[in-house]
């Protein structure tokens, strides 16, 4: 895969991830060139595209487009399930996930996309073994923060503890 | 599911995503982002430390605003504290910064390795993973050189746990992709290999892309991985559809996993072992089998991944090609998808059996559908899904269906879209001349072809049919027939009157016997056309004149009344005139043998590929038109034209091009054919031997036999192919030597720093350079603005004569290869020693498409780049002026102005100058003063300058005079050289 990008209906860029490296100035053209030849797109009409030496293969899932680039040999259904299965996660990560979720915890959205997939290929295709990587790096948080505070309430007892002797 | 970015959740940075989003115009959110950025600006220089939490919160704000799509040009250095921290989501958010805003500043880059680093070895798988997926993402060389040889080493280690083998195996995808000299496999080849019997699915998953990979370019020391992908394979389709737990998908199971094997499979041949084949090939018929059976789901994700692995199954068969049963069988369900209501389907139905119609065992099942796929092109709504349909006619056309698909063809082009019109055309002309059986439906055809689509028939199709017509006699009189007929319409396409043009002028005698089509008739048809055609079509048509009047002695007296006529003798077009004065002289001049001799029927073209085909498979890029297509293209192709030899694909397009140069191309031009270095002396001395009897300069017939220049860029216009002709780069035959424009790109530079250097057909410089003190750094963008790579790409930089001991510059080495629409960077470091005068060279070597192409530049590397703007008062300014009063001291220049004298662009030119811009010092507010410290290694100089325009001169012309005053004076000297062609 070259590149991933999800965007509104309006055309805006909503997330996007690049497997060959290309400039800022490329990208945005790239962007706004790929992005306007899908929103032409009509409903019913077929999935993908024929785009320079590349196909793009997309999916509109309510409001947000779904879009990748994948080499000419690439096989197009199966890009299409990386799309659905990438949906899938984001939607059982965020519960119900709409275009809100991803706008205010876009870092999320790459997080979950890099352990499904790195450098253009599937990593882990197992929803349950990507979703608890997720998990887990949320919980290393959690326990950290409950460290820092349970710490925090020992350093107080002992404060507490030795004030009557003062 | 956990409510989401709890524990972490940085409300400021919701605050601020929220307040974007509620802004009313594009206005207001720049101006929301502005003050935020001065905020976090303020924060990152702020006196109080930071802590991680706020430093991870301002990170993900300014990552935030990046993909918003506006520059952020600082915070890197903070992103990269981040990546040190032990908490885990402020070493994400570091990660992610430096993995979307991947800048390779060298700096940062050996910070970042270095954090990198850290985590790789930290043993928490979760850190390693983090740092692994960080080099996934950048991806960069310098990345490739610090870890291409740790991670092999991790991902076949007996103890990495089997998250980070699977990051491990694609981040070394990534770096092999970027830099493969720097990954070496050797020792690891095996136990890689051996990854596919994993047991963890995943695992094997994500290895297999870097097998895949790998067996590409080494197939021979990957070839173990066929046995072993086979019986994984067939582990796989032998399964039920739950066996496999969570890689099962919709009651498919591990679909990702079976694409992947069936792709490997096809980087080698069919398994030479008889029982590997076996049971491979009965994976293959269980896959079809399955495609058979109703679907275990109603859901569209078990249809898709279903067929995804249908359809790669069915790549491999084509790719094989030897299994005529499979080959039939895949067709029937090819056949089946052709009619489905899923469009998606309809679509690769179509694209599929594209490749099984070129394979013989199933060519004539794929001709079974020719109604279904003419009906596809008629009715389908979507273009593309047309666009398929009307290749899938292309490639099963054969001699038995030609005139049915062709008819179809060119129906459809009367109501095809706009997009597809070209390559239409290109396919038309290209069947009809490889299954012509008579030659007047050629003819028929390709005429047809002008008249429904003329704008979009290119000049290789018409000048084919020229090609064809001049080497068949026996089409001759019907070409001219047609021809004749086809123009008589009251609008009829440019290029009819061009294929009209030469036809008749050639072989218009075979039609004059009728009095309908007499001489003059003829002529004065032809001529009606005239006035409404372009340069090009009348230089045509005034070659087809000459040819007149050699063939019909009776025409010539109307014909020299045309050339005579002022609106040719005395044409504006220096060719048309050219031409008129030059025909005419020769038709009064020459003697009837003489002339015969000159005009004689054009001689029969040396048979070669058709540059139509060549100009097909450019435009749909390498690999679109197989090989099968084009030998059969020759094969056949000879029969028709007489099965002379052929020429390479490179020459083809070369030598067709040189025999039918330019727009311009006449009969004359024509008459030197390939291959054209040969050719045009011969041709030429012939004509010099004409006109120097005839005391006629020649100088217009021999520029008319040159090869084509700048005018037949169309036909040149790269493509692999065509390496004989060289790219029409500037190249310069020594590499020492600057290009001739490079002052001018150099001037370009003075007063800015960033820009394109440069730029032609295959190459783009960009450059952005920042100094300070007497140190600059230079980067520079290398962009292949074609789709074919670079090879051994090589840049040097040198400092030529005395600017050796005057400057001191040092270049990172480039990554030798380019791809085709890739960019890569150099950066170049600069000291400067003391002041210097010229300007370092900057070589650029490359293979593209075999040519060497070789160029010089200058780097915009000036003296002025190492100013210091100094502040001073007016008293100050003039009391400094008064000390540099040695005559060497000063240098002063008058000079016209080149450009509108506005004073913003002056002052903005004056500051990029890197001098400060004292206001209130000159008593006369027309004119501008500037003082500035050239810093130097060895000293500063210090320079003032003074700019004074006169905007009526005497002359009447707006004038400049410019004082420089420096305490060097050959820093006077460049300034004042330097500035002078600024303004």
């Amino acid at each position: 895969m070259q590149f991933m990008l999800l965007f509104s209906r309006q055309g805006k860029l909503r997330l996007q991830k690049w497997y060959v490296p290309l400039s800022d100035s490329q990208k945005k053209k790239i962007s706004r060139e790929v992005i306007q030849m899908v929103l032409a797109r009509k409903p019913k009409m077929c999935s993908f595209l024929e785009w320079r030496d590349q196909k793009i293969v997309y999916k509109r899932y309510a409001s947000l487009y779904f879009c990748c680039a994948v080499e000419d040999q690439e096989n197009e259904l199966i890009t299409l399930e990386i799309i659905h299965r990438y949906v899938e996660l984001l939607d059982k990560y965020f519960g119900s996930v709409c275009e809100l979720d991803i706008i205010f915890n876009f870092e999320k959205a790459y997080y979950i996309l890099d352990e499904f997939i790195l450098g253009g290929e599937a990593q882990e295709t197992s929803k349950k073994i990507v979703l608890k990587a997720i998990e887990q790096a949320d919980m290393l948080q959690e326990v950290r923060n409950t460290h820092i505070a349970c710490l925090f309430v020992l350093v107080y007892e002992v404060t507490i503890g030795s004030f009557p002797s003062c | 599911m956990p409510a989401v970015s709890k524990g972490d959740g940085m409300r400021g940075l919701a605050v601020f995503i929220s307040d974007i989003r509620n802004c009313k115009s594009k206005e207001a959110e720049i101006k929301r982002i502005n003050k935020e950025l001065a905020n976090i600006r303020s924060k990152f220089k702020g006196d109080k430390a930071l802590d991680g939490y706020s430093k991870k919160k301002y990170v993900c704000k300014l990552l935030f605003i990046f993909l918003l799509g506006h520059d952020i040009d600082f915070g890197h250095m903070e992103a990269v504290n981040l990546l040190s921290s032990n908490k885990y989501t402020e070493k994400q958010i570091g990660y992610l910064f430096i993995s979307v805003l991947v800048n390779s500043n060298s700096e940062l880059i050996r910070l970042i390795n270095n954090a990198i680093k850290n985590d790789l070895s930290s043993r928490n798988p979760t850190f390693m993973c983090l740092a692994l997926h960080c080099i996934a993402n950048v991806g960069s060389r310098e990345m490739a050189e610090a870890f291409a040889g740790e991670i092999p080493r991790i991902l076949v280690a007996g103890d990495t746990m089997d998250s980070v083998k699977q990051s491990a195996a694609l981040c070394l995808l990534r770096l092999y992709k970027t830099s493969p000299d720097l990954v070496l496999m050797g020792e690891w080849t095996s136990r890689v290999v051996h990854l596919l019997n994993d047991q963890h699915m995943g695992v094997v998953t994500a290895a297999i892309s870097l097998i895949t990979c790998l067996s590409q370019k080494n197939p021979d020391e990957f070839k173990t991985c066929v046995s072993l992908a086979v019986s994984r394979l067939s582990r796989i389709v032998s399964s039920a559809s739950t066996d496999l737990q969570d890689y099962t998908y919709y009651f498919v199971p591990a679909p990702w996993l079976s694409c992947k094997l069936l792709r490997l499979l096809q980087c080698y041949p069919p398994p030479e072992d008889g029982a590997v084949k076996g049971r491979l090939v009965e994976c293959l018929e269980t896959i079809l089998n399955k495609a058979q059976e109703p679907p275990k789901s109603k859901k569209v994700q078990h249809s898709n991944a279903k067929n995804a692995i249908l359809f790669e199954a069915i790549s491999l068969i084509i790719h094989y090609d030897s299994e005529p049963n499979l080959l039939v069988r895949a067709c029937n369900q090819l056949g089946q998808f052709l009619q489905h209501r899923e469009t998606n389907l309809r679509y690769l139905a179509l694209e599929s059996m594209c490749t099984l119609a070129s394979s013989e065992f199933s060519h004539e099942a794929v001709k079974t559908h020719i109604e279904t796929v003419i009906n596809a092109l008629k009715t389908e709504r979507d273009v593309s899904v047309r666009q398929r349909a009307a290749d899938l006619l292309y490639a099963m056309c054969d001699r038995s269906n030609a005139k049915q698909i062709v008819a179809e063809m060119l129906s459809y082009l009367e109501t095809a879209d706009y997009s597809i019109r070209e390559e239409m055309v290109l396919k038309v002309a290209i069947l009809a001349e490889k299954y012509a059986v008579d030659y007047s439906w050629y003819v028929d055809t390709i005429l047809n072809l002008i008249r429904i689509a003329g704008d979009y028939v290119s000049e290789e199709v018409w000048y084919r049919v020229i090609q064809i017509v001049i080497n068949r006699d026996d089409v001759q009189g019907y070409a001219a027939k047609t021809v004749f007929e086809a123009l008589q319409a009251p609008a009829c396409h440019e290029n009819m009157v061009k294929v009209g043009g030469y036809i008749l002028g050639e072989f218009g005698n075979l039609i004059a016997g009728d009095p309908r089509s007499s001489p003059l008739v003829q002529f004065n048809l032809l001529h009606s056309k005239f006035h409404l055609c372009s340069v090009p079509t009348r230089a045509l048509l005034l070659s087809a004149y000459i040819k007149f009047i050699n063939l019909f002695p009776e025409t010539k007296s109307t014909i020299q009344e045309v050339l005579r006529s002022d609106s040719q003798i005395r044409n504006s077009d220096v060719e048309l005139q050219q031409r008129a004065v030059e025909y005419l002289k020769l038709s009064s001049i020459a003697s009837t043998d003489v002339l015969a001799t000159v005009l004689e029927e054009m001689p029969p073209f040396p048979e070669r590929e058709s540059s139509i085909l060549a100009k097909l498979k450019k435009k749909k890029g390498p690999g679109a038109v197989s090989v099968n297509e084009l030998e059969e293209g020759k094969r056949e192709g000879g029969e028709l034209n007489g099965g002379g030899e052929r020429g390479g694909d490179g020459s083809a397009i070369a030598a067709s091009n040189a025999s039918t140069p330019s727009p311009s191309a006449d009969l004359l031009g024509l008459r030197t054919g390939p291959p054209v270095t040969a050719a045009a002396p011969s041709a030429g001395s012939l004509l010099v031997d004409v006109f120097s009897e005839a005391g006629v300069n020649d100088d217009g017939f021999l520029r008319d036999l040159e090869p084509p220049t700048e005018s037949s860029d169309s036909l040149l216009a790269e493509g692999p192919g065509d390496s004989d002709s060289a790219p029409p780069s500037v190249v310069s035959e020594d590499p020492a030597t600057p290009l001739p424009e490079s002052n001018e790109l150099l001037n370009k530079f003075v007063c800015k720093n960033n820009g394109v250097l440069f730029e032609n057909q295959l190459l783009q410089i960009g450059i952005k350079s920042e100094y300070r003190q007497n140190l600059g750094r230079m980067y520079l963008f290398y962009g292949n603005k074609t789709s074919v790579q670079f090879v051994t790409f090589t840049t040097t930089v040198t400092c030529p004569g005395e600017l050796q001991s005057q400057l001191n510059v040092q270049s990172k080495t480039v990554e030798p290869l380019i791809e085709g629409g890739a960019q890569v960077q150099q950066v170049i470091n600069i000291e400067c020693l003391t002041d210097f005068t010229d300007a370092p060279l900057l070589n650029i070597k490359f293979r593209y498409g075999g040519a060497l192409q070789n160029l010089t530049l200058k780097l915009p590397v000036t003296i002025n780049k190492f100013f210091q703007p100094t502040e001073m008062a007016s008293h100050d300014f003039f009391q400094r002026w008064k000390q540099l009063s040695q005559p060497q001291q000063e240098a002063q220049k008058i000079f016209k102005a080149n450009n509108a004298m506005d004073t913003e662009v002056l002052k903005a030119k004056l500051l990029g100058l890197g001098m400060a811009l004292l206001e209130n010092v000159d008593p006369n507010p027309e004119n501008f003063v500037c003082a500035g410290v050239i810093q130097t290694k060895a000293q500063q100089v210090g320079s003032l300058l003074r700019l004074e325009p006169n905007a009526q001169a005497q002359s009447g012309e707006q004038m400049y005079r410019l004082t420089v005053r420096s305490s060097k004076d050959t820093v006077s000297k460049r300034l004042c050289e330097l500035l002078a062609e600024q303004f």
